[in-house]
This record gives structure tokens, sequence and C-alpha cells, in this order.
């Protein structure tokens, strides 16, 4: 029985994993990051990657929502901070431990997510962006309005840490990010994300073909806003402490700029660009002559590489290593000069 | 406390609108979502300090500099940054958001994070209806008048205007017909941009300068121009007033009313778009549905 299932395993490597690039990479990624604790448990490393794991699903779900459904949400920091101070307010407040008062943060999540969808239903392009913005931005000022329950613009203190071993909260963020991406993934490259596809693509033609687009919108809100919502009450309690800096614009612009950096409509790309940026603009602020520098060496680098790679850096790269070929659409290594499934003649 | 919140709605509503026409003027030649255009009013405010208050230049010359000189730098930034990835919708909108966290980490590094005060243009003051009202403030509002003015003559009277107006009802048309699409765009940013840096300019003396001051009005331009509909200059300016007069009765009669004001703001603009999703006066595109 095991050995079948190796053989299995195996097979399924050597035809599906191994014969590109790009998945081979993915692959390496995942177990670098599950391997990493084995050769350090410097505090100050794992601090980085969770913080990046994070940020990774945080990306990911907005690419979810305005990659795949076209709904170009700018105020995603709704979802993210959102959980975060329920999450708290709950552990706070009420006492629940945090693996009940995390799923419970999501969950909020996931109805503000459905509400959002529902108010933005009729609204198109920049005007859903543009709403989308505002909306965190009066929930904050609702907070401020209430310093007693929120703690103001200090926020929330003494939120329970998961656990205080960092080697375990550090495989909690890395692992909760591959399980959360690759279902995103997942669901993105199901019969549900086609229809998400053509959401975007072309809503008339959509309801013409008798599918209810209201749901579709409804459910891709939820699920993304799900997703955020995770890593925002992960966050909190990660932190020790909430404040309005969940909520904030620059948080939201950060998941619309690593998604469009990394490459949309992908949920790789997002987090590759995470994985790349985050870690680089860290390790630059420790330099004490890059400190004052760093967000505009971040801005810089993201100029540069919209200007020579529009579409994000992920497609790019993956345009050098591979080729798609014409008859079958499946990929090949750029090396090869026949189709690894149709034979095909490559140029 | 009537008087107070008329005058100074009035003052607000102003400079809401001059930013407000400019990013909508964007929005509808280029279709721009130009997150930049407040950075530029912040760039022009520190112009002002620098030339004004430091080099000791005379006001009206260190406004006019100011002005040309923020008009020059949006032009550079659009043909160096934006025009080169006009296809890529996203690519355009985090371009404008990276140009602005540019100038504003530029401003720190200069500058340093710290508020800045500049001081009156003009001194003294004048009594009206019972309100003191500095004649700074009667500045602005001339100013701000006589711009708006100005803008609506260039676009209502002249050829120039004509083609903006032509390209943004449409813009393959307007090709068709013999217009250079590309410079009534590279026209209407030059426009814009400076309608953001007389604003920047003339609030630099009223409210205190320093390197964020992009992002409050940029939240409050944004409700604005969605409110009375994107690429609508008559919707820009009712918004404006709307939001102007809102966030200032707001601040002047809730309590902690400066933390509300733009949830109160943006409340409202949340409601119109539910009702009217293109906006009071916004344009529906057909091809764009």
């Amino acid at each position: 029985m095991a050995t079948r299932f190796l053989r299995r395993g195996l097979t399924f490597l050597r035809t599906e994993v191994f014969v590109l690039p790009s998945r081979i990479i993915v692959l390496v990624f995942a177990l670098g990051l599950l391997l990493l604790p084995l050769f350090t448990d410097d505090a100050y490393i794992l601090r980085i990657l969770i913080m990046t794991s994070l940020l990774a699903i945080f990306a990911a779900s907005w690419d979810f929502l305005a990659g795949y459904s076209g709904q170009v949400n700018f105020g995603h920091a709704l979802f993210f901070g959102g959980a975060a101070y329920t999450s708290a307010l709950i552990n706070v407040h009420i006492g629940l431990p945090p693996l009940l008062s995390i799923p419970l943060g999501a969950l909020f999540a996931g109805v503000l997510g459905a509400l959002v969808g529902l108010l933005c239903l009729r609204l198109r392009g920049p005007y859903l962006s543009l709403v989308t913005l505002a909306l965190p931005i009066i929930l904050v000022s609702l907070f401020f309005a209430v310093p007693d329950l929120t703690g103001g613009e200090l926020g929330i203190r003494r939120v329970a840490r998961i656990t205080n071993d960092r080697v375990i909260n550090y495989y909690i963020a890395v692992v909760l990010m591959l399980v959360v991406c690759s279902i995103l993934w997942k669901i993105g490259d199901s019969k549900f994300g086609l229809i998400l596809h053509a959401l975007r693509e072309d809503q008339v033609a959509l309801r013409a073909a008798g599918i209810n687009t209201t749901r579709y919108k409804v459910m891709a809100f939820a699920i993304s806003a799900v997703a955020a919502g995770l890593a925002g009450a992960v966050y909190g309690h990660f932190l020790r402490s909430v404040g309005p800096a969940t909520l904030d614009v620059q948080l939201s612009f950060q998941a619309v700029i690593f998604g469009v950096v990394g490459g949309m409509v992908s949920i790789v790309g997002p987090v590759a660009a995470v994985f790349v940026l985050y870690p680089l603009t860290e390790y630059l602020a420790d330099f004490e002559t890059f400190r004052a520098f760093r967000l505009l060496i971040f801005a810089v680098i993201v100029l540069l590489v919209l200007l020579f790679m529009p579409r994000g850096f992920v497609p790019w790269i993956r345009d050098r290593l591979e080729t798609v070929c014409r008859r079958c659409k499946n990929r090949n290594v750029a090396a090869r000069t026949t189709c690894r499934v149709c034979a095909t003649v490559l140029r | 406390m009537l008087q107070d919140i008329i005058l100074t709605g009035l003052i607000n509503s102003g400079v809401y609108a001059l930013l407000a026409v400019g990013f909508s003027l964007i929005f509808g030649v280029a279709r721009i979502v130009n997150i930049t255009h407040t950075a530029f009013y912040m760039v022009a405010a520190y112009f002002v300090y620098v030339l004004g208050h430091l080099w000791g230049v005379p006001s009206w010359l260190a406004i006019v500099s100011a002005v040309i000189a923020v008009v020059i730098l949006g032009l550079i930034s659009y043909r160096l940054v934006i025009e080169p990835v006009r296809e890529h919708e996203t690519a355009v909108l985090i371009g404008t958001i990276a140009l602005a966290a540019i100038f504003q980490e530029l401003m720190i590094i200069i500058f340093g994070g710290h508020y800045l005060s500049i001081p009156s243009l003009i001194d003294g003051y004048a009594q009206l209806a019972g309100v003191r009202i500095t004649n700074q403030q009667l500045l602005t509002l001339a100013i701000v008048v006589l711009t708006l003015v100005g803008v609506w003559l260039l676009l209502a009277k002249t050829r120039l205007g004509l083609a903006i107006r032509t390209t943004a009802e449409d813009r393959e048309v307007a090709n068709l017909m013999g217009m250079n699409v590309r410079h009534v765009a590279l026209w209407t940013i030059g426009i814009s941009v400076g309608l953001a840096a007389i604003g920047g300019v003339v609030v630099a003396p009223l409210f205190v300068v320093d390197p964020l001051m992009w992002l409050d009005p940029l939240i409050t331009v944004l409700a604005i121009v969605v409110l009375g509909g994107l690429g609508s200059l008559k919707g820009s300016v009712l918004g404006a007033l709307t939001i102007g007069y809102v966030e200032t009765a707001t601040v002047f009669l809730l309590p902690a009313g400066s933390f509300l004001k733009s949830a109160v703001a943006l409340s409202i603009m949340v409601l119109v778009l539910v009702v009217r999703p293109e906006g009071l006066f916004g344009v529906v595109f057909e091809e764009e549905r």
C-alpha cells in the first residue's frame, strides 16, 4: 500500500513537476521554507519570514479578488484589519484563546467581504476601486471615535500569543501560507475560477449564458476576505497588538503593488513578489545608510519592474524559461524542440 | 458659528474643487486614475517654502515659478513613467502610486518629516459679517475662483478646450477628426498638474507643509470626483462644494468631529454611489461596460 502511494507520488513528480522549471522552483521554495528551521532558529530571520508569509497570504488573497474576478479592490486592508481587530477584541475582552478567536476573526472578515461585495455589485472599474478604498478609512475613523473599546490610535495591547515557541510560530505562519495559497490557486484553477475569469472579461456575456453573476461576485469577495482575514488575525496575535496600521491605506496599496509587480492572475506572482521585496527592504533597513531610503528604494524598484516587465516579473521570468506549445497550449522547457505532450515541433 | 462654517467651508471647497477638476480632467481625457495628483500639490507647497521662505524670492515670483516647475515635473514623470506602460491599466495605477511614494520619500529625505509653516504672503485681515477673515484667505479664494473661471473659459471657448472635451467624449472619433490625441493628453496633463500646483501654493501659507500632506486631500478628492462622476467637471465642482461643506460642518458641529470628518464625507460618497453607480453627473461608457 505504502509503496504504491510512493510510486504514484514519484511518477507524479517525474511527469508533472520535474518537466517544468517553474514547478521545480515552486517545489524547492516550499521545501526550503519547511526545512529552514533545521539550519537556523535565529529569531530575526524567523520573524521576518513570518511577516513575509502573512503578507504573502494577504497579497495572494488580493490577487484572487482583483486578478481573477477583476474587482480591483483598493481597500483590501479592510479585511486584514477587520479580522485583526475582531480577533484581538474577542481575545482581550471575552478571553477566548487565539485558536478560537482567529477563525472567528476570519469569519467576520468573510461576512464583511460578502457585505462589501453586495454594496459594490453595481460599481465598475475605477468607481469600485475608489469606494473600496474609502471603506477601511471609514472604519478607522469609527474606531477612533470609540477609543475605550479599540484603544484609539494606540490600538489594542496585550493580545495573547498563539504560542511562545518561535519555531512553532514560524511553522504556523508558513504552513498557513502554503495551504491558503494552494487552496486559492486550486479554486482559481477550477470551474469556479473559470467563471471568475469570465466575470472579469465580460459580465453581460456571462449573464447571457445563464450564470448568476451576483452570487459569484459576492462569493469571490467572501473567499478573498476570509483568506486576508486569516492573515490579519494571525498577524495580530503574533505581534501581540493591533493598531490602526492594519487598516492603513498604505497596507491596501501594498497588496496592489505586490500583486502587480509579481504578476496578476497567478497567485504565485504576488507571493513571489512579497518574498523578494519584503525581506529585501527589511534587510536594507538594517544598514544605517539605507534606512532613510527604504521606501524610496522600494518605489524605484517597483517603477523599474513596471517599465521593463509591465505584466509583472513572474510571467516575465516564466516566458524566458518556458514556451507554450502552439497546438495543445501546454508549457514546455524553452530548450525543448518538440512539445512534451503532443510532440508538435516547437520553434 | 454659522458664518465660520460658511467661510471655512467655502475655502476648503475651493481648494478641493481645484484638485478635483484637475483629477477629473486627466481621468476624462487619458483614463488615468492619477494617485500622484495630490503629491504634485505637496511638491508645489514645498517649492513655495524653498523659494519664498528660504531663498527670499518675492511671493508672486515664488508662486509662479513653483507652478511652472511642478508642471514641468509632471510632464517629465508622465513621459518617463506613465506613457511607456499606457496599455497596461493596472501598471499605470501602480506607477502613479510609486511616483507619489517617491515624491513623499524625497521630501522626507530633503526636508525631514516634521511640519513646516510658511508665513502668509500678505498680512492683515478684514471683518466680514462678524467673522475675521485674513487677507491670505481672501487671496486664496480669489485665486481659486479666477483659476476655475479660467479653466472653464479654456475648455468652453478655445480650440484646445474643444479638443480636450472631444477626446474625453470619444478618443477614437477625436483621432479620426484629425486631433493629435497624444498632444491633447499631454496638454491635459499639463493643465491638470498646474491646477494641483496652484492648489498647493495657495494652501501652503494656510495649512502646515509636511511630506504626508498629500494623503488626506487625496482621499477627499477621490470621494469628490467619484461623487460628482468621473470625467465630469460640473460634477467635480458640485462634489467639492458638498464634501467641503459636509467636512467643515462635521468638524464644527459634532463632538470628535475631526476624527469623523472623512468618515462622514466618504459615507455620503458610498451612499450616492449605491443609488447612482456612475456618480451624480458621471459619463456612462457604453464600450467599457
